[in-house]
């Protein structure tokens, strides 16, 4: 940890992204307290009843699709995808989020990301969770999904290397893989100082089980740093090629409004957009919930901002572009397909995501809205609800008016869309709460690597304990 | 084209017993022959124990399907069909090439009649009085009646029934009543032919049927006439029309069609020109066109409102007297009397009796006025001398005119005999109801619309024990004999006597599926001039309702066919409810919307329909649709849509105009599955003059050049094309001579076992359908116009279904089809979505009915079934090419030119499509793709379309160019 820190944080001249006062052991309290020895609050419990109960939707509806079919959806013939398939790029993107800060910004040496980068991970591998499971979920016969593998089988078939699906499954599986091993190696270190801090011996075996034996030796820290960092190495290309790849699923077919090749990066930019939005929701509440503010800072919000005011604009660009192709293309179908979106049957939706993506995160330009919380926090919960609404409106206004006006249709999703979909929430939040119950939010030895003086000794303190 | 139809059941019979056996033997053979071919699970078990098929009859190849040649009947003509039977049981219908009415071709209800057989919800069994009974007990009841009718003369007997279509059934009507003087025998169908016979006993003093020369006509004008679709002749019609137009298309005077209507028509939509006029004028437009040429005796009346109509009345005026012999006016079956008899003036002012129509002795055995006849019966019913009522295949208490009040004179009558394919309205208020026999299960006979007789034989036992209307007759006569197949047999053998052996003869009709030289003499007739009354009708009370039966379930007895129910209906693209029809600018003036319940309003009786806004629909005006609102139709039929009878009366059977209507608040849910009418501008259905094709002729041959270089696609290519060395199966759809009648969609569905999905599935539009007919409205120089494009998989080349599917479950073939395979697909979708045509279907739910036991026999053996979550589409009935395959390589050969014939090409009245080998130059598809017109949907695309389409082609009058 000791290269990647170079310099002290508050040297800067910015707002410190750590609140002075705490020092090497206090920062370590604190942090394992949630875990450890705090009375679980009963906040904790209603939520992760809600979220259960939320979740418990989610698992009734995989029966029912499995035991009834795709029919229980709203999706028909002009439209074949719906949902689903939304609800799929909208985790994923979330997801980007995780990545993007504990890699890049690790690689980028931005020291202010060490306090929000464990629980963005973590909501990164929750996130691909719940959008694994729709594309397995949507498809005519899940038990056959499988297939999508390439496996060796006497049916002697391959999977059909041609069709974007099959690129999602490489994409998607290789970034739930490296997300999960980033987290987990991330981990290791602090799983240790939960063992040894633990006060009941199941905490000690599990967590000593988890810590693969962390001693906390030089040896140890440097095998660490090398894995951690080639781990970060190869995290950095899946935040730019996941979403291309997903974006592919769109841009390779010929249907107007998906066949853009504008797709890969807006996707990306729209994927980054969404992730920072979610990782503000989670992060505004949990700060203030846990009292965490001394380490989730105004200024980590306020740089959070910047980048989401930035995807923002890259995203509100992507728009702007799909509109001028259309223009200058002169095709009749493309025409008609963003005619379509400003005035036909999705318009209000249309108008909605303009004002959620377009208009509102506007008002990041002001600092003094970056440093209203409550304000960042509604504006995160729009782009959110912005950034579903433009899935939605690629998946849903592209299809459901493509070439042929003789099958134009209309799609309208039914209770069990919404229920897969509120009851995937209730899967992510699930998770969310039993890891920061269960594991540490924000990395410990990471955080004392930021104290002032912190240099040079930071890594003795595993011996401490 | 297809199978040698193999030998008729007779011989296959005569093989097994030297001598043509008794009814029972024959059923029990065949029921034995069913058995052994290892069909199991069906409802009906032979009662009889099996026999080892210890010789099997020659020819006989498991596996493989036999045809037989048989009749559908219809008042008025029938339709020859050639039946294919796997292993003992009828799977589907194809036309009669030999057949004058069919000439190869079926049309949409015709290939349900499979249906229909299998349909579950039949009646099974002898009901008596709600018991369960049997043939036996009837049998002894009607001993009894009889020894009592036959003292009284017959006097308090009678029957009532559809017009007889079987000759031989006439006859045993004659004869029984020989037997009982006294007795009756009523006939009704609510959609007849009242005014047909009307309008010729008053124009020529004798009962004649108008037979159209379509193939000898330059001009034609139909006056409310659907001839192309509905009525005798209809698939005859449109074949005729279709080659007609198609071979004078490069001559000086291409066929031009006219049309009058009060209602949107199919044959209207074909029309070079059309004017719509509410019914009210209708006969003053008939009148003034005749005054115009110069028939004699025909006052021209003013009325003001139709100023507009007359330089367009003027025009056609010319046009038909500037084609004398060559022109000819049709009018529809809904026309008055009045109208038929000026029809038949004017064809003769034109010269068209004996050059474009011949008149011929009406087809139906018996004619009778209908109307009158189910009226005399309900006077006699309330008079209490009605004893006995046997009422076979009719069903007034659902269909008569409400104005007779029949279900409360049926009330009068102390025995009631109901006799029919269904336990249905009629047959709840009867004190027996007997299970009759299905078409396909029956020996009977009929007559084409020239005349031609064929025979009608069964393809099965009858599922469930039910008697053939001349089985009943039979027995109601308390004759000897009473097998069908005798009775049918007897007919002819005394009908047709001659000198060879009637047994060779009739071995013969069987297996042609026509009695040669059976046509009807034309009959030198000619219409007198006589001063023609014309009630002159005051302005309507309220808006005109004008009824006409369904386009697809026609006047309800099909309501449990759930083919034809899912079926969209040719215009409107609705399915499973009858609609009320009614012009946007009326539609706008009384606030109604698309699927406002309207409440129909008359003095003594109402209705409600679905409120459905159509083009062409004459202001003012609401076209209504019999056939639905069934109550006791079976779990297909029964409650959808609204009955329209309760409005009909016996003056004014197709037209109403004291009849207010409301929005009633409701709204009523249609499943419509194509919403949108316009093209938007996009290059769909391409349309020419008549006129630009002859100026294209000259380039023809440099067009066609360009179109033959990679099937069809003059776009830049970045690939290198795919060598197709083999065959490269195509087909071209010619949307000139599409009439849109959606046969070819029932065809489909019947060979490749496309399952229904019902109204609420159809309204999230999920219809499965492979084949669709696509409908749009376009103003070209003032006309409406309405096209109807076939749309079945285009089999790209360049298929995007193909690189976007995971598993490779829809790839390629090397001879270019575009194929499914069900058991790799996992149900991503992603293909359909990726499918600019929209061709692709997906089994959103488990929609093939695997567990009704009787219609697991109606399965094609020769396709998959399809179960939940995999995807499906047009195969260009793959089948059907490796069957033609594999006989080629057995017989060491290639497959030839024509032995391929899809389903939906081989049911086309119109002959519109065309399909076969792209790689031999010569082949009917390759000179098609070669025609100037041919171009392929979406090209731009770049997706190579293997599937094409000849233009859209107009033949307007240029005097009414500008108007």
């Amino acid at each position: 940890m000791t290269d990647s820190t170079p310099t002290a944080p508050t040297g800067s001249g910015r707002p410190p992204v750590i609140e002075p006062g705490h020092s090497l052991s206090s920062v370590t309290d604190k942090i394992s307290s949630i875990v450890l020895t705090r009375r679980t609050s009963l906040a904790w419990f209603v939520g992760l009843g809600f979220s259960l109960a939320l979740a418990s939707v989610l698992l009734l509806s995989i029966v029912v699709l499995v035991l009834k079919g795709t029919g229980i959806w709203g999706l028909n013939n002009p439209v074949a995808w719906g949902f689903a398939i939304i609800n799929f790029v909208w985790w994923i993107g979330i997801g980007h989020a995780g990545t993007l800060i504990s890699a890049i910004l690790l690689l980028l040496k931005q020291e202010w990301r060490t306090s929000i980068n464990r629980f963005a991970e973590a909501m990164t591998l929750f996130a691909v969770s719940c959008a694994g499971l729709y594309p397995l979920l949507h498809v005519g016969r899940p038990w056959l999904a499988y297939w999508l593998l390439p496996y060796p089988n006497t049916m002697g078939m391959w999977p059909q290397f041609r069709s974007p699906l099959i690129w999602d499954v490489f994409a998607v599986s290789t970034y739930a893989t490296v997300s999960l091993l980033f987290w987990y190696v991330g981990l290791i270190p602090d799983l240790a100082t939960l063992r040894d801090r633990s006060q009941n011996k199941i905490g000690r075996v599990v967590y000593g089980a988890a810590a693969m034996g962390w001693r906390g030796a030089a040896r140890h820290w440097t095998r660490y740093e090398t894995a951690y960092l080639l781990l970060a190495g190869l995290a950095t290309p899946l935040v730019v090629s996941v979403h291309t790849v997903v974006s592919f699923d769109f841009a390779v077919s010929v249907i107007p409004g998906w066949h853009a090749t504008i797709f890969p990066p807006y996707f990306v930019a729209g994927a980054i957009f969404s992730g920072f939005a979610m990782v503000m929701t989670l992060a505004i509440p949990l700060r203030s919930v846990f009292g965490l503010e001394g380490f989730i800072t105004d200024r980590h919000l306020s740089n959070m901002a910047k980048v989401m005011l930035a995807t923002g604009l890259i995203v509100v660009y992507g728009y702007a572009m799909e509109i001028f192709t259309a223009w200058y293309s002169g095709a009749p179908a493309e025409q008609y397909m963003v005619a379509n979106r400003f005035f036909g049957p999705y318009a209000p939706q249309f108008w909605a995501l303009l004002f959620c993506n377009g208009v509102v995160p506007q008002l990041m330009w002001f600092q003094k809205v970056r440093r209203k919380v409550w304000l960042l926090f509604l504006i995160s919960i729009v782009i959110n609800v912005g950034m579903w609404l433009e899935r939605f409106i690629i998946v849903v206004t592209s299809l459901h008016r493509d070439y042929l006006p003789s099958s134009w249709g209309m799609y309208s999703p039914t209770f069990w869309d919404w229920a897969m979909y509120i009851g995937s929430i209730g899967l992510f939040f699930t998770l969310l709460l039993l890891f920061i119950r269960f594991l540490p939010m924000i990395s410990i030895f990471e955080m004392r690597t930021l104290l002032p003086g912190a240099q040079g000794s930071s890594h003795d303190e595993g011996d401490e304990h | 084209m297809k199978e040698p139809r193999g030998r008729f059941l007779d011989e296959l019979v005569s093989d097994l017993h030297g001598e043509p056996p008794p009814r029972r033997e024959v059923l029990k053979w065949m029921g034995a022959s069913v058995g052994l071919a290892g069909v199991t699970g069906c409802t009906r078990q032979p009662v009889e124990p099996i026999v080892p098929w210890g010789a099997a009859p020659e020819a006989t190849i498991p596996g493989k399907p036999r045809w037989f040649a048989t009749t559908l009947p219809a008042s008025g003509g029938s339709l020859g069909v050639l039946v294919e039977s796997h292993d003992g049981r009828p799977t589907k219908i194809e036309g009669n090439p030999d057949h004058p009415t069919s000439r190869g071709a079926v049309d949409a209800v015709g290939q349900a009649a499979v249906l229909g057989l299998y349909d579950p919800d039949r009646s099974q069994v002898v009901n008596r009085a709600g018991q369960v009974s049997t043939w036996e007990a009837f049998e002894t009841e009607w001993a009894r009646l009889l020894e009592e009718q036959a003292a009284r003369r017959g006097a308090g007997l009678r029957f009532l029934s559809p017009p007889l279509t079987s000759p031989t059934a006439a006859d045993q009507v004659r004869r029984l009543r020989r037997k009982f003087p006294l007795a009756r025998w009523h006939q009704y169908e609510a959609a007849n032919r009242d005014h047909v016979r009307a309008g010729a006993l008053a124009a020529f003093g004798a009962d004649s049927q108008g037979l159209l020369r379509l193939d000898r006509a330059s001009v034609v004008l139909a006056l409310d006439s659907d001839f192309l679709v509905r009525g005798p002749g209809a698939v005859r019609h449109a074949r005729d029309f279709a080659q007609r137009r198609r071979e004078t298309l490069a001559q000086d005077e291409p066929l031009r069609l006219y049309a009058v209507e009060s209602t949107p028509t199919l044959t209207g939509g074909r029309a070079d020109h059309r004017l719509a006029v509410p019914p009210q004028h209708f006969e003053s437009v008939a009148r003034r066109l005749a005054a115009k040429l110069g028939v004699a005796g025909v006052d021209p009346g003013a009325v003001p409102e139709l100023a507009r109509a007359e330089a367009w009345l003027d025009a056609v005026v010319s046009d038909l007297q500037s084609h004398r012999g060559r022109a000819l006016v049709t009018v529809g079956e809904e026309q008055s009397a009045s109208v038929h008899t000026l029809v038949h003036r004017i064809n003769k002012a034109l010269g068209a009796v004996g050059q474009t129509l011949e008149l011929i002795d009406p087809v139906d055995p018996d004619p009778v006025d209908q109307t009158r006849s189910l009226a005399e019966l309900c006077e006699a019913m309330r008079s209490g001398s009605v004893e006995v009522l046997v009422i076979s295949g009719a069903n007034p208490v659902y269909d008569a005119p409400a104005d007779l009040g029949f279900a409360e004179a049926l009330e009068h009558v102390p025995t009631r005999i109901h006799h029919g394919l269904y336990d249905d309205e009629t047959a709840d208020r009867c004190h027996w109801h007997l299970p009759g026999t299905h078409v396909l299960e029956e020996w009977s006979d009929a007559r084409a619309h020239d005349g031609t007789a064929s025979l009608i034989q069964p393809l099965i036992a009858p599922l469930y024990g039910g008697r053939s209307l001349h089985e009943l007759l039979a027995l109601a006569a308390g004759d000897e004999t009473t097998s069908g197949y005798e009775i049918v047999r007897d007919f002819w053998s005394r009908e047709l006597p001659g000198a060879v052996t009637f047994d060779s003869r009739w071995r013969e009709w069987l297996h042609a599926g026509v009695i040669p030289d059976t046509a009807f003499p034309t009959r030198n007739r000619t219409a007198s001039d006589a001063p023609l009354e014309f009630a002159e009708a005051g302005p309507p009370a309220g808006l005109e309702v004008v009824f006409r039966t369904d386009p697809t379930i026609g006047d309800g007895r099909l309501a449990n066919c759930a083919w034809l129910q899912e079926l969209p209906k040719p215009l409107t693209l609705t399915t499973w409810d009858n609609t009320a029809w009614i012009s946007a600018a009326t539609a706008a003036e009384l606030g109604i919307e698309n699927g406002d319940e309207l409440r129909l309003r008359a003095a003594d009786a109402e209705a409600t329909s679905a409120a459905w806004i159509v083009e062409g629909q004459p202001d003012g005006t609401i076209t209504v649709h019999l056939g639905y609102g069934r109550r006791r139709a079976g779990s297909v039929g029964t409650g959808a849509g609204t009955d329209l009878y309760p409005l009909r009366t016996v003056d004014s059977p197709w037209l109403r105009t004291d009849v207010t209507v409301e929005r009633t608040g409701e709204r009523i849910a249609i499943a419509c599955t194509q919403t949108h009418h316009s093209m938007e501008g996009r290059d769909i259905v391409r349309t020419q003059k008549v006129s630009e094709l002859r100026a294209e002729d000259g380039h023809d041959a440099a067009h066609g050049e360009e179109a033959e270089g990679g099937h069809g696609s003059h776009h830049p290519d970045l690939l290198t094309p795919h060598e197709y060395d083999g065959h490269a199966w195509g087909m071209v759809i010619d949307i000139a001579s599409c009439t849109g009648c959606s046969a070819c969609v029932v065809a489909c569905q019947s060979e490749n076992n496309i399952p229904v999905v019902g109204k609420e599935e159809v309204l999230l539009g999920r219809e499965m359908h492979w084949l669709r007919v696509d409908r749009y409205y376009e103003e070209q120089e003032g006309e409406q116009r309405v096209h109807h494009q076939p749309v079945p998989c285009m089999h790209c080349e360049q298929a995007p279904c193909e690189v976007v599917c995971p598993v490779a479950a829809t790839t390629h073939s090397d001879e270019g089809l575009n194929e499914m395979t069900y058991n790799r697909c996992v149900g991503t979708r992603y293909c359909a979505n990726n499918c600019p045509y929209k061709v692709r279907r997906f089994n959103f739910f488990q929609y093939a009915d695997t567990r009704t036991e009787s219609l697991a026999l109606l399965a094609n053996p020769d396709v998959t079934v399809r179960t939940r979550g995999v995807m499906e589409k047009c195969t260009y009935c793959v089948q059907r090419i490796n069957q033609a395959r594999i006989e080629a390589k057995r017989e060491g050969r290639e497959v030839r030119e024509g032995e391929v014939v899809t389903a939906c090409q081989a049911t086309c009245p119109a002959q519109a499509i065309s399909f076969g080998d792209l790689n031999d130059p010569d082949s009917a598809v390759s000179r098609a793709r070669r025609d100037a017109r041919n171009y392929g949907l979406l090209e731009e695309l770049n997706t190579k379309p293997r599937t094409t389409y000849l233009t859209q082609v107009t033949n307007p009058n240029e005097e009414l160019g500008a108007s």
